[in-house]
């Protein structure tokens, strides 16, 4: 076993190191603000600035008011940051659910939702705040949060390195509000899923090594022998984003002083470079850091071991080899190659089989406990998660064939595509798993109310019912519209027509995800209740051990 | 069955149990998928030749492209043209890859939530355009755009594009030293100021290879400094009009490679 990563004799050496970076992004942050070129570069600049000075406040305090054998006691598991965690995956949540529910509006009620003297709430820099929140924000909270509690339990020890797990917490925080106030001035990439600037890029690289860092030391020290199978998709989520997002973000900055930079690709190369880390954003930042969560929190809840080993080994490898060359379907018909896009085709429709793989084990880990479907609704929300991943997996595959393409493409069927896969699956397998964190961090028998779970269960799937029918119709349709000739061999549509005729689906979508975000809500007060150790008045006679709901005989 | 399942387990302890090997088996798996698909689109023919008629962006287009982005018009609109029948009929002659050889990075898009814009330059009037983005709905009474009124009469900034052009030569856009020594006058002559014109002209056309590339002219109707509907409205209206297709034949030899 490898020797502990923080060293023995001084456990603040950590801390000294996490200050020293942050007096360099200090000394950074202000001569950016004091040369910035242009003004947003100068806001970003004294945002670094401020975000370390109040890190090295924070640091100095924390030094002060703990006792040396208080820190990072390996023997004690690090909650802390799990509690942190959870509750900034659902701040994060709720602000990207809302702000995808106004741009739904927008797109719904133009005249009532746009603002001619603020331009900043348009939809082209509101689009990329919505997906930027819901993915890297809420998602990205989700997986860093549920990996440093998983790593810990399943190596049975204390996350490595003292200080440096709360340097990737923070920092992947002061990521997320660069990033999100940078769209709203202006500042974007253009490339989608990977718009922040080459400043916040270099960032979320230094916050990377050093999240791979601290999971790699986490499982150096582990107490068992083998790495369990959540890890494997941990580490290939950390270490894949991490090469994607490097290449991907290869540009060179107009100034460095300015917040302009030009990627160091054109036209086709950067297309397929774009599509290959845009797929695979979504294949292991969505797909494999999910199923992780998938892997240990659906075996450890139903109490019941992953249904085959040997299914997980060939659906780990397959995923990863396979997912890599499908980036090329987002690109058919387009100037790129057309051997590419056969290529991209062909391995998204291999790409069903490990998918499904995933999904089959997931769903038969409940072998022997399938009456917790009924008992525990928490169960219920991480299955139907999986069973939406089993849906948007088999989507994808035929979305992607050429022909399907021809129609599915630039319609609103990719963005209801989308929807239930980061509604059904990654929402949904992020609120069970932070159903069941909530309850464990904070040690408490149950959770506060098993019926407002049934609530923002029923809420928020007739919210994704809503919206991804509502946007089969509309995207189908549009699609054919735009293809319908007339009986003279005319264009039967033009482009104003194809708008008008989706408005009523955009008002049943506006409302689906309304219905969602309601579901959030109810799901946070919940969870502050269960972390405060309330319990409800109908349940304070009960003995604490009996279930909640008893089967019906 | 029984046998091949201990192999697979009994194997895969190496990876189960050694974290570097992990680590290097998945980088070496995710690896083969990109290098194959992508690296051959550097050397290949149709991927990186150059067609008659492109020509790296002036410097009002180049600001004009950068508020296109600044404001996401990508995000709605798309800028490829697949060869369907309908689309061609609809947008105009399917997109070529050297139509985009100098976006860095490309700005095909992948969502229609308005029409395609790749071939757009030149089918609307300036005035048109002008009056579309201050208030869409004043012209398209069912449009879902937002409005862009901010822009006109906003002063264009353009101390910016020598250090931009710097950038996308070293990407090796063929900007020379003048071009870029140039730059502001150019934008300026370009909107329709009181600048060297033929400069412009001559030093843009000529890396085209055919005359009337560049077109100029007072874009947003307000006299004075380039404002950004000027330049937005400049890149709008050049979108798609660099290639010649009269004269373009996707059957000859050297289209077919």
């Amino acid at each position: 076993m490898a020797a502990s990563v923080s060293g023995s004799q001084g456990p603040d050496s950590s801390t000294l190191m996490v200050g020293l970076v942050m007096i360099a992004v200090l000394i950074l942050g202000i001569s950016g603000a004091v040369n910035a070129a242009d003004w947003a570069f100068g806001v970003h600049a004294g945002m670094f600035a401020a975000a370390a000075a109040i890190a090295l406040a924070g640091l100095l305090f924390w030094h002060e008011q703990t006792d040396p054998p208080q820190r990072f006691d390996p023997k004690i598991y690090e909650e802390g940051i799990v509690k942190a965690g959870i509750a900034a995956t659902m701040f994060w949540g709720v602000a990207g659910f809302l702000v995808g529910l106004v741009i739904a509006l927008q797109l719904t009620w133009p005249n009532l939702f746009y603002f001619p003297d603020l331009g900043w709430t348009n939809f082209g820099r509101m689009r990329p705040l919505h997906t930027s929140a819901v993915v890297f924000a809420f998602g990205g909270n989700a997986l860093i949060v549920t990996s440093f509690y998983v790593v810990q339990r399943t190596c049975r020890t204390r996350l490595a390195g003292g200080m440096w797990p709360w340097f990737v917490f923070w920092g992947y925080q002061l990521f997320i509000v660069v990033a999100g106030t940078g769209y709203l001035m202006g500042v974007t990439q253009s490339k989608e899923y990977a718009e922040p600037e080459w400043y916040a890029d270099i960032w979320l690289t230094i916050v990377w090594v050093a999240y791979l860092c601290v999971f790699l030391a986490t499982i150096l020290r582990r107490k068992e022998k083998h790495i369990y199978v959540a890890n494997w998709f941990y580490l290939a989520f950390i270490v894949t984003i991490a090469l994607l997002h490097i290449v991907n973000n290869l540009s060179l900055p107009s100034s460095w002083a300015a917040s302009k930079s030009f990627s160091a690709f054109s036209g086709v190369q950067s297309a397929l470079i774009q599509w290959w880390y845009g797929h695979n954003a979504v294949g292991f930042f969505l797909t494999a850091g999910f199923l992780a969560i998938v892997y240990y929190f659906i075996p450890k809840r139903v109490e019941r071991p992953v249904w085959s080993y040997r299914l997980s080994i060939v659906h780990f490898w397959s995923l990863i080899f396979i997912y890599i060359w499908a980036g090329p379907h987002h690109l058919h018909y387009t100037a790129l190659p057309q051997w590419a896009q056969t290529l991209g085709m062909t391995f998204s429709i291999m790409l069903w089989m490990p998918s499904w793989g995933g999904m089959i084990n997931g769903l038969m880990t409940l072998s022997g406990a399938w009456d917790k479907l009924r008992t525990d609704p928490v169960v219920r929300m991480l299955v139907v998660s999986v069973a939406f991943y089993g849906m948007a997996t088999f989507e994808g595959p035929a979305m992607s064939v050429r022909e399907v393409n021809a129609l599915s493409h630039y319609t609103d069927w990719g963005i209801g595509h989308v929807h239930s896969g980061a509604l059904g699956w990654v929402g949904f397998v992020s609120f069970g798993a932070m159903y069941c964190l909530t309850q464990w961090v904070w040690k408490r028998e149950r959770l506060y109310s098993n019926a407002l779970v049934e609530w923002h269960f029923w809420i928020a799937t007739l919210g994704i019912v809503l919206y991804i029918t509502s946007m089969w119709v509309s995207g189908i349709m549009e699609g054919l519209m735009w293809r319908a000739y007339n009986e003279y061999g005319f264009l039967e549509y033009s482009f104003i027509e194809t708008v008008s005729a989706k408005h009523i689906s955009y008002v049943i979508r506006a409302l689906g995800g309304g219905l969602y975000l309601l579901g959030a809500l109810i799901m946070i007060y919940n969870l502050v209740r269960t972390a405060r150790g309330d319990v409800p008045a109908d349940e304070r006679r009960r003995k604490p051990s009996a279930p909640s709901l008893q089967p019906a005989k | 069955m029984a046998t091949r399942q201990n192999w697979l387990m009994r194997n895969h302890k190496l990876f189960e149990k050694n974290t570097f090997i992990l680590l290097l088996g998945i980088l070496i798996v995710v690896a083969i998928g990109g290098i194959i698909e992508i690296v051959p689109l550097f050397y290949l023919k149709n991927t990186i030749e150059k067609v008659e008629g492109m020509r790296p962006y002036t410097p009002l287009e180049l600001a004009g492209q950068q508020i296109y982005v600044r404001e996401g018009c990508h995000v709605c609109h798309s800028q490829m043209i697949r060869p369907l029948r309908d689309e061609v009929e609809r947008y105009g002659h399917y997109s070529l890859a050297a139509e985009s050889m100098y976006d860095h990075p490309f700005l095909w898009g992948s969502k229609r939530t308005g029409p395609d814009l790749a071939r757009v330059g030149g089918k609307y009037s300036d005035e048109w355009q002008k009056q579309h983005l201050i208030d869409p709905r004043a012209l398209v009474p069912e449009s879902i755009m937002p409005p862009y009124a901010f822009l006109a009469g906003r002063p264009l900034d353009l101390t910016m594009l020598t250090g931009e052009m710097s950038a996308l030569k070293t990407e090796g856009v063929p900007y020379s030293k003048e071009m870029i020594a140039r730059a502001a006058d150019d934008a300026r002559a370009q909107a329709g100021e009181d600048y060297d014109v033929e400069a412009l002209r001559a030093s843009y056309d000529a890396i085209a290879g055919r005359k009337g590339t560049v077109p100029v002219r007072d874009f947003d109707g307000e006299r004075g400094d380039p404002s950004e509907l000027d330049a937005l409205i400049a890149y709008l209206q050049m979108l798609g009009t660099l290639v010649d297709f009269s004269t373009y034949e996707a059957a000859d030899l050297s289209n077919q490679r």
